[in-house]
């Protein structure tokens, strides 16, 4: 059997369930390929304050599964794989999931954002044995232990408040004298006893490689060049996100940091390849805005295949 | 739905319970969200080896010694042992095609 789609959405988050719920609802039958961190970023926040319509806020997590129910209650269907590879180069685009190919006459791209590691190399070495870009997922093992938090975004803050609650001390280690959070963000990790600031500082190495186990970080001034080390059992990496477009590298417009270029409203370089979410975004990076961009995916590939209707089918984009 | 093939491991019967064949042991928690997302690939994993893999999850606030032991500091942690031996460690969400072909290095 073919699977051979009018809409794929590739993504779970936000943009992606969106897309899929306005796809749904205009017929197009769209399929979801959910993708490994299924849901999103904010499967794994806590409370979510700042989505219009819930007062009281809403935990990230159930936020998410209410709008995959509310997608498949008009019968979009989620699939719960990863795409490996993905051909731009003819319509109906391939895909492949775990071998099997699936053709869509139009794809909406909402692989949204990861986050970004140091570029030390042994940041990712020492990957679940102290560091982590996951304070909700990995705070449980430092329950009275000294840590740090480099950054100084909202996740940065986010991160650092809820680890106080576990560590005995946080130290933010921001490579700026400002924090770029927001306001009420920075004024919350500022009065909190136990969380400190380090300014204008680089980590440029993490110990121990050779115990396997995270014992203490090297810093440096960027000021004075001068360096120093900090004792420390556990390190949380949030200074940002990197898109996930690396299966669509070279096919289509990407702009130098690698997020999809897109112009009115949801458009790719690519006829019928729509983007929605972090994917193409880093300004808002929001869970509402990420919605947004969503529907109007869905809008204009719903245009779009209504204006395929009147030609050739399966044309050839390029020889 | 959990598969009747995976079985619970406890920090009482561990050592006995890796020292045979290959055995993959996925830890995690309640309320780790990454841990439910891996989970179905978990319980997939031990429908498609069907004997030839064990596979356990073991509940890391039930059983705290053994996740200390492998100094285990994020979940999901995936740990696959051969003969008592620990052979691989995977940390985090992981595709199913990549923890097959590490599986496959171990499973005859």
């Amino acid at each position: 059997m073919q699977h051979h789609h009018q809409v794929i959405v590739i993504g779970s988050g936000p943009a992606g369930l969106t897309a899929a719920l306005y796809a749904a609802r205009a017929n197009l039958a769209p399929l979801v390929i959910e993708g490994i961190e299924a849901g999103g970023q904010l499967m794994l926040t806590t409370m979510v304050d700042n989505y219009p319509g819930f007062k009281d806020g809403v935990m990230g997590p159930a936020l998410m599964m209410e709008m995959r129910a509310q997608c498949v209650r008009f019968g979009g269907d989620i699939f719960p794989g990863d795409v490996t590879s993905i051909d731009l180069s003819h319509r109906p685009f391939a895909l492949k999931v775990s071998g099997t190919e699936y053709l869509a006459d139009a794809l909406i791209l909402a692989t949204g954002a990861s986050a970004k590691w140091l570029d030390l190399g042994v940041d990712k070495k020492l990957s679940g044995r102290g560091v982590s870009t996951c304070a909700t997922c990995d705070g449980f093992f430092f329950k009275g232990r000294p840590i740090a938090v480099i950054g100084g975004g909202d996740t940065a803050m986010e991160e650092a408040i809820y680890l106080s609650k576990l560590a005995s001390s946080v130290t933010v280690i921001h490579r700026r004298d400002v924090l770029r959070a927001s306001k009420v963000m920075q004024d919350k990790a500022r009065s909190i006893a136990n969380v400190s600031f380090i300014w204008n500082t680089e980590v440029v190495d993490i110990k121990d490689l050779n115990k396997g186990e995270v014992t203490s970080l090297v810093l440096k001034n960027v000021h004075t060049a001068e360096e120093s080390e900090l004792a420390v059992q556990g390190v949380f990496i949030a200074i940002g996100h990197v898109p996930n477009t690396k299966l669509v590298a070279g096919q289509l417009d990407l702009d130098e940091n690698g997020y999809v270029v897109t112009h009115a409203g949801s458009r790719t370089s690519v006829p019928g390849v729509f983007a929605a979410g972090d994917v193409q975004d880093h300004v808002y990076r929001q869970a509402v805005t990420a919605a947004g961009s969503g529907c109007m995916a869905a809008i204009d590939a719903e245009r779009f295949l209504s204006g395929l209707a009147h030609e050739v089918p399966a044309e050839t984009l390029s020889a | 739905m959990a598969s009747d093939k995976v079985k619970t491991f406890t920090d009482g019967d561990f050592d006995q319970s890796v020292k045979d064949g290959v055995v993959l042991v996925d830890f995690w928690a309640e309320w780790c969200a990454p841990c439910r997302r891996l989970s179905p690939t978990v319980d997939q994993l031990a429908e498609d080896y069907n004997g030839r893999l064990t596979v356990a999850k073991m509940n890391i606030d039930e059983n705290p010694m053994t996740p200390s032991r492998f100094m285990i500091r994020g979940i999901p942690t995936l740990l696959l042992f051969k003969n008592g031996d620990l052979k691989e460690t995977i940390v985090g969400l992981a595709a199913k095609d990549d923890l097959v072909r590490l599986i496959d290095r171990h499973v005859a």
